[in-house]
C-alpha cells in the first residue's frame, strides 16, 4: 500500500513519515504568516493534528502538500483571529536588529500599528502578497479562494492601511 | 488606487514589519506531535454518545423487560 493510502487508513507510522517529511515546509509557511517562531511551531503541530484527525477524508490520490498548506493557512488564520484584540504593539519598540536608516522609528511604529489593526483575512493576504511577495495563485490555493479574491483583498488591505495610517497622521507620499 | 500606491505600501511594510525570525525549523516537532496524539484519543466519544448510553442504561434498570428487545436488535 502506498504511503498516503496507509496514512488515510490510520497508519501512525505512515503519518510519522509524512510529518517528518513535511514539518519544515509547513513551519516555513506558517512562520511567514505569524512571524513568530514559537507560535509557528505550535501551529505546525496544530496543523498536523488537524491533518491527523481528518485523515479519513483525505483522498490518497490527492496532493498532500496542497492539502497540508491549506490546513496550515487555516490554522494560522485562526491564530490571527484569536489574537487580533491582543495585538497591541508596545509603545517602546525593541531596537530593530537591522535598522533601516531611511525609515524613522515612529514611522515603523505607525505602520506596524496599522498593519496589526487589519482584519485577519486581509492581514493574511497582505503579509503573503506584499511582504513575502508570494504569488496570488499560491495564496489563493492556500486560502481556498480564487486569485481574483486575493487580488481584491490585497487592494482592500492597502486601502485600509492607507486609511489607518492617515488616522495616525502619517501620509504615504511624505513618509512621517 | 494606482499600482504605485501598492508598490509604495509594499516597500513601507517590508521596511517596517520585522522579518520572520528563524525562517527554518530548528528542531524536530514529532515528540510534541506524539504527545498531542497520546493526550487526545483519535476518535473521542462525543458527549451525546455518552448521554445515549446513560439513557439506555437507565432504561434497562427501570424497565428490564426491554433488554430482550434490545438484544434482538443488536
Amino acid at each position: 500500500m502506498e504511503l498516503l493510502e496507509r496514512f488515510a487508513a490510520g497508519d501512525l507510522d505512515a503519518f510519522e513519515t509524512l510529518f517528518r517529511g513535511h514539518q519544515r515546509e509547513v513551519y516555513g509557511w506558517i512562520v511567514r504568516i505569524v512571524r513568530d517562531s514559537g507560535i509557528a511551531e505550535d501551529l505546525t503541530v496544530e496543523t498536523f493534528w488537524r491533518i491527523y484527525r481528518s485523515r479519513a477524508r483525505f483522498d490518497p490520490k490527492g496532493n498532500f502538500n496542497a492539502w497540508a498548506r491549506r490546513i496550515a493557512t487555516n490554522a494560522a488564520l485562526d491564530h490571527l483571529r484569536r489574537t487580533r484584540s491582543e495585538t497591541e504593539l508596545p509603545e517602546d519598540l525593541p531596537a530593530d536588529p537591522r535598522p533601516d536608516p531611511a525609515i524613522a522609528r515612529e514611522t515603523r511604529l505607525s505602520v506596524r500599528k496599522a498593519f496589526a489593526a487589519l482584519p485577519p483575512k486581509y492581514r493574511l493576504v497582505a503579509t503573503l502578497a506584499l511582504i513575502e511577495e508570494e504569488s496570488y495563485e499560491n495564496i489563493a490555493q492556500a486560502a481556498g479562494v480564487s486569485a481574483s479574491v486575493v487580488k481584491v483583498r490585497v487592494f482592500r488591505a492597502v486601502r485600509m492601511l492607507r486609511k489607518q495610517l492617515a488616522c495616525l497622521h502619517f501620509s504615504i507620499g511624505g513618509k512621517t | 488606487m494606482s499600482d504605485l500606491n501598492e508598490k509604495e505600501m509594499r516597500e513601507l511594510l517590508k521596511r517596517s514589519v520585522d522579518p520572520s525570525e528563524k525562517p527554518e525549523l530548528e528542531r524536530d516537532l514529532w515528540p510534541q506531535m506524539l504527545q498531542r496524539i497520546d493526550r487526545h484519543p483519535a476518535t473521542p466519544v462525543a458527549w451525546f454518545d455518552w448521554a445515549l448510553a446513560a439513557l439506555l442504561g437507565a432504561a434497562c434498570l427501570l424497565f428490564p423487560g426491554i433488554i430482550p428487545a434490545l438484544l434482538y436488535h443488536f
